[in-house]
C-alpha cells in the first residue's frame, strides 16, 4: 500500500480508445484477406481467418494498453459475440436456403393440388420445359393438419387433467406419492425420441390389429400425442403454479366447491399461458417426421380419413420428394417441391410461433398495478 | 405454498352426508367435485399406462430377436454386432454435436442475458427460439444440399493435415456426407436447447451479487465467472443432457445428411449410421423379422436416451441445494 503510491494504479491506468475494435477489426480484414490468399481464397476461408485474427488480437492489444484482467474481459465479450454470430450463421442460412428455393415453386398449383396421377413422364415433361409443373403437396397439408388435429385432441385434455392433478390434488398422502411418480414420468417422457414414439405406436397397432402392414393417420397421432403430452404437462402445470393462491382462497371462502374453483377460477386465470403452450406444443410435433414415417406411410393421393388408409404429412412429402424424386432423370423438379413444402410448413410453423406469443399476450390476466 | 384446506377429503371421496341441499347448486355438488379429481387422477394415470404400454409394447414386439439364430439377423451376426456400430455411431454423432453446440449455446446464452443491449436481448431471444422451431427434416435437408457441398474443401484440408490421426483419415468423402457433417448438424439443432434454458437460468443470478461483484472492482467476465457460473453450474448441465438427449434421438437430419454404411473410425468419410437413422430408413420397407429386430434397436435407442435422462435428472438434483435455479 506504502509502495504502490508511486506505481501508476492500473484504475487510472491508460485506457483503449473506443476506435480500437475498428481498427483491429479492419487490420483483421486486411491481414485476413492476405492469408486466405495464400491458401486459396475464398470468402468462407477470408471470413475464418479475420474472425481468428480479430479474436485474438483484438483482445491482446486491450491487454497490453489496460493489463491482463481488462484483456481476459475483453477475450471473453470477443468470444461471446462471436458465439451469438456464428450462431446466426444456420439460421440466416436455413431460411435462405428455404426462401430462395421454395417461393419460386410456390403457387396456388402448390397449395390446391396433390400428387395423383403425377409420373416421372410429367416431370420430365416439365423439366423439357414443355408443360407447367404439375403436383403440389394438398394432400400432404391436409394429412399434416388432420394428424395434428387428432394428436391434439388427444393430448391437451389428458395433459391439463394431469397438470391439474400435479398442481390441485396432489396434497395428501397418496396423491402427493402418485404426483410424483408422475411428474417422474413425464420427465421420462420428454427425453422419449420421436422415433421411438413412433415405433411404439407402430408396435401398439401390429399388436392389437396383428398386420404388420397397419399405416393409417391415426397411429400417426397416437406417435405425435406420445411427444405431446408431456409438454402440455409441464407448461400447464407451470402456468397453474403462478395462479397466485388468494384467488383460490377467495373462491373457497365464497363457498365455492373445489372443482368449480378450478374450472371457474384457476383456469380461466392461467389460460392465455396454456394456451399458448398447446399451441407451441402443436408447432413441435407438426414438424415431426420420424414418428410419421414409420406410422403413416406414403401416399400421393389426397386422404382426409385419420382410420383407414395411409396418409402424407408435409415433412413426409418433403422427405420423400428428396429421397426418392418422381423422376429419376430430373430430381430438380421434385427438390423444388420439397423447398415449396418446407416453405410452406416453416411458414405453418412460424405463424403457430406468434399465434402463441399473441395469445400469451392479449389473453393475459390484467394486473391490478 | 401455503396448502389450502380443502372441503373434502383429498382422495375425492366425499362423504355422502355432506351433500349440497339441491345437488348442483351454483357451487356445484360434492358429487361433481368427485368425479373432477377422478378424472385429473385418471388422466395421470393415463400417462402412466401410456408409458407403461411402450415399454411393454416395444418389449413384445422385440422379444422374437432374443434367442434367435445369428443369421436371421441383418448382416447375419447376430444382433450385437447388428447393434454395436449403430450404438456407437449415434454416441459419435451426439459426442460431437454437444462438443460444437456447448460453448456456442452457452456464448449466446450469455450474450443475450448479460452482454447484449437490453432493446436487443429480447428479439435475439425470439430469434434463436425460432431456430429451435424450425423442423428437423428443414435441417436435414439444408444440411444435405447447403452444408454438405461446402464444407468438403475442409474435410480435404483436415485429410491433407491431419490425416494421420484415426478420425481425419482420408481421402474425405467428395459429397461431403460423412457422420461429421451430420454432427454439425445436430450441434445447430440443439443449440437453441441449451440457449434457451441456460439463458433462463442466466437471467435468474441474483442480482445483488452481481452488483456486489462489479463494485469490488470486477470486470464483466470475472461478475460472470464469479457469480453467473456458480448459480447456473446445474442448469447448464442439465440442459446439455437435454440437448445430448436430443442429439441422441434426432432422426431426419441424421438420415439426409449421412451417407451411411458400416462402422468407420474416419469422421471424414462416408459411413457410420445411426440408430434412429438406421430405424427411419429401414422400417417403412420392413416386415417379419426385419421389423422385429428394428424395434429392438428402437428400445436400445430408448433405454440409452432415458440413461441420460436420468443422469442429467441425476446430476441437478445433486447440485440443487446450491442453486435456487431448480427449484
Amino acid at each position: 500500500m506504502s509502495t504502490a503510491t508511486l506505481r501508476k494504479s492500473s484504475l487510472a491506468g491508460g485506457q483503449a480508445p473506443r476506435w480500437l475494435p475498428f481498427a483491429v477489426g479492419a487490420g483483421a480484414l486486411v491481414l485476413g484477406a492476405a492469408l486466405a490468399s495464400l491458401a486459396g481464397f475464398s470468402i468462407g476461408l477470408w471470413a475464418v481467418f479475420a474472425g481468428l485474427l480479430f479474436v485474438v488480437a483484438g483482445p491482446a492489444v486491450v491487454g497490453a494498453i489496460e493489463g491482463r484482467r481488462k484483456g481476459v474481459d475483453a477475450l471473453a465479450r470477443y468470444l461471446v459475440y462471436g458465439a451469438f454470430l456464428l450462431a446466426l450463421i444456420p439460421l440466416v442460412s436455413v431460411i435462405y436456403t428455404v426462401l430462395a428455393r421454395g417461393l419460386p415453386g410456390l403457387d396456388l398449383n402448390m397449395l390446391m393440388t396433390s400428387m395423383g396421377g403425377v409420373t416421372g413422364a410429367t416431370d420430365n415433361a416439365a423439366a423439357a420445359g414443355e408443360t407447367p409443373v404439375y403436383g403440389g403437396a394438398y394432400h400432404a397439408i391436409l394429412g399434416t393438419l388432420v394428424v395434428t388435429f387428432w394428436a391434439t385432441l388427444m393430448s391437451v385434455p389428458v395433459g391439463l387433467l394431469t397438470a391439474i392433478f400435479l398442481v390441485e390434488y396432489s396434497g395428501g398422502r397418496i396423491s402427493g406419492l402418485i404426483a410424483r411418480i408422475i411428474t417422474f414420468l413425464v420427465d421420462v417422457m420428454t427425453g422419449i425420441p420421436s422415433i421411438v414414439a413412433g415405433l411404439f405406436a407402430a408396435a401398439l397397432f401390429v399388436q392389437i390389429f396383428d398386420d404388420p402392414s397397419m399405416r393409417m393417420g391415426f397411429i400417426a397421432s397416437v406417435a405425435l400425442s406420445v411427444l405431446m403430452i408431456p409438454t402440455v404437462v409441464r407448461n400447464a402445470e407451470e402456468m397453474l403454479r403462478i395462479v397466485p393462491n388468494e384467488l383460490r382462497e377467495a373462491s373457497y371462502a365464497l363457498g365455492v366447491r373445489k372443482w368449480r374453483t378450478i374450472a371457474k377460477v384457476v383456469i380461466p386465470t392461467a389460460i392465455s399461458g396454456i394456451s399458448s403452450g398447446v399451441t407451441l406444443a402443436i408447432a413441435r410435433v407438426i414438424g415431426e417426421t420420424a414418428p410419421i414415417l414409420v406410422t403413416a406411410g406414403f401416399v400421393t393421393t389426397i386422404n382426409a380419413n385419420a382410420f383407414s388408409g395411409w396418409m402424407t404429412t408435409l415433412p413426409t412429402y418433403i422427405y420423400y420428394q428428396i429421397v426418392t424424386p418422381t423422376s429419376p432423370t430430373n430430381p430438380g423438379i421434385s427438390e423444388g417441391r420439397a423447398w415449396s413444402a418446407a416453405l410452406i410448413l416453416i411458414v405453418i410453423v412460424m405463424v403457430l410461433n406468434l399465434l402463441a406469443r399473441l395469445i400469451a399476450k392479449i389473453f393475459a390476466p390484467k394486473t391490478g398495478r | 405454498m401455503t396448502r389450502i384446506a380443502p372441503t373434502e377429503p383429498e382422495t375425492g371421496e366425499a362423504p355422502a352426508e355432506r351433500r349440497a341441499p339441491r345437488g348442483a347448486g351454483p357451487s356445484g355438488s360434492p358429487r361433481q367435485d368427485a368425479a373432477f379429481s377422478g378424472l385429473a387422477l385418471g388422466a395421470s394415470l393415463l400417462i402412466l399406462v401410456v408409458l407403461a404400454g411402450v415399454a411393454l409394447f416395444l418389449c413384445l414386439q422385440a422379444w422374437p430377436v432374443v434367442g434367435a439364430p445369428a443369421e436371421e439377423f441383418y448382416g447375419g451376426e447376430g444382433f450385437l454386432s447388428y447393434i454395436w456400430p449403430l450404438v456407437a455411431g449415434t454416441l459419435i454423432a451426439a459426442a460431437i454435436a454437444l462438443v460444437i453446440a456447448t460453448p456456442v449455446g452457452v456464448g449466446v446464452a450469455l450474450y443475450i442475458s448479460h452482454y447484449a443491449p437490453r432493446r436487443l436481448a429480447k428479439p435475439v431471444g425470439y430469434v434463436i427460439d425460432l431456430l429451435a422451431a424450425i423442423p428437423s427434416i428443414i435441417f436435414g435437408a439444408w444440411g444435405a444440399s447447403v452444408l454438405a457441398p461446402r464444407i468438403v474443401p475442409l474435410y480435404d484440408w483436415l485429410g491433407a493435415y491431419l490425416g494421420f490421426i484415426p478420425i481425419f483419415a482420408g481421402p474425405a468423402s467428395a459429397t461431403g456426407k460423412t457422420i461429421l457433417t451430420a454432427s454439425v448438424v445436430l450441434g445447430i439443432m440443439i443449440l437453441p436447447i441449451i440457449t434457451s434454458m441456460s439463458r433462463e437460468i442466466f437471467q435468474q443470478t441474483p442480482v445483488l451479487q452481481q452488483e456486489a461483484a462489479l463494485g469490488l472492482g470486477a470486470t464483466r467476465w470475472e461478475m460472470v465467472r464469479m457469480t453467473v457460473f456458480p448459480f447456473a453450474r446445474a442448469g447448464i448441465i442439465s440442459s446439455v443432457m437435454l440437448g445430448l438427449g436430443r442429439a441422441l434421438g434426432e432422426t431426419m437430419a441424421v438420415t439426409l445428411v449421412l451417407s451411411g454404411g458400416p462402422f468407420n473410425p474416419s469422421l471424414i468419410q462416408s459411413g457410420n449410421q445411426t440408430v434412429a437413422s438406421e430405424i427411419a430408413l429401414n422400417f417403412p420397407e420392413a416386415y417379419g423379422f426385419r421389423m422385429n429386430e428394428l424395434i429392438a434397436a428402437g428400445l436400445v435407442l430408448f433405454l440409452i436416451t432415458l440413461v441420460v435422462n436420468m443422469l442429467a435428472r441425476f446430476v441437478v438434483s445433486r447440485y440443487k441445494e446450491f442453486s435456487g435455479a431448480n427449484s
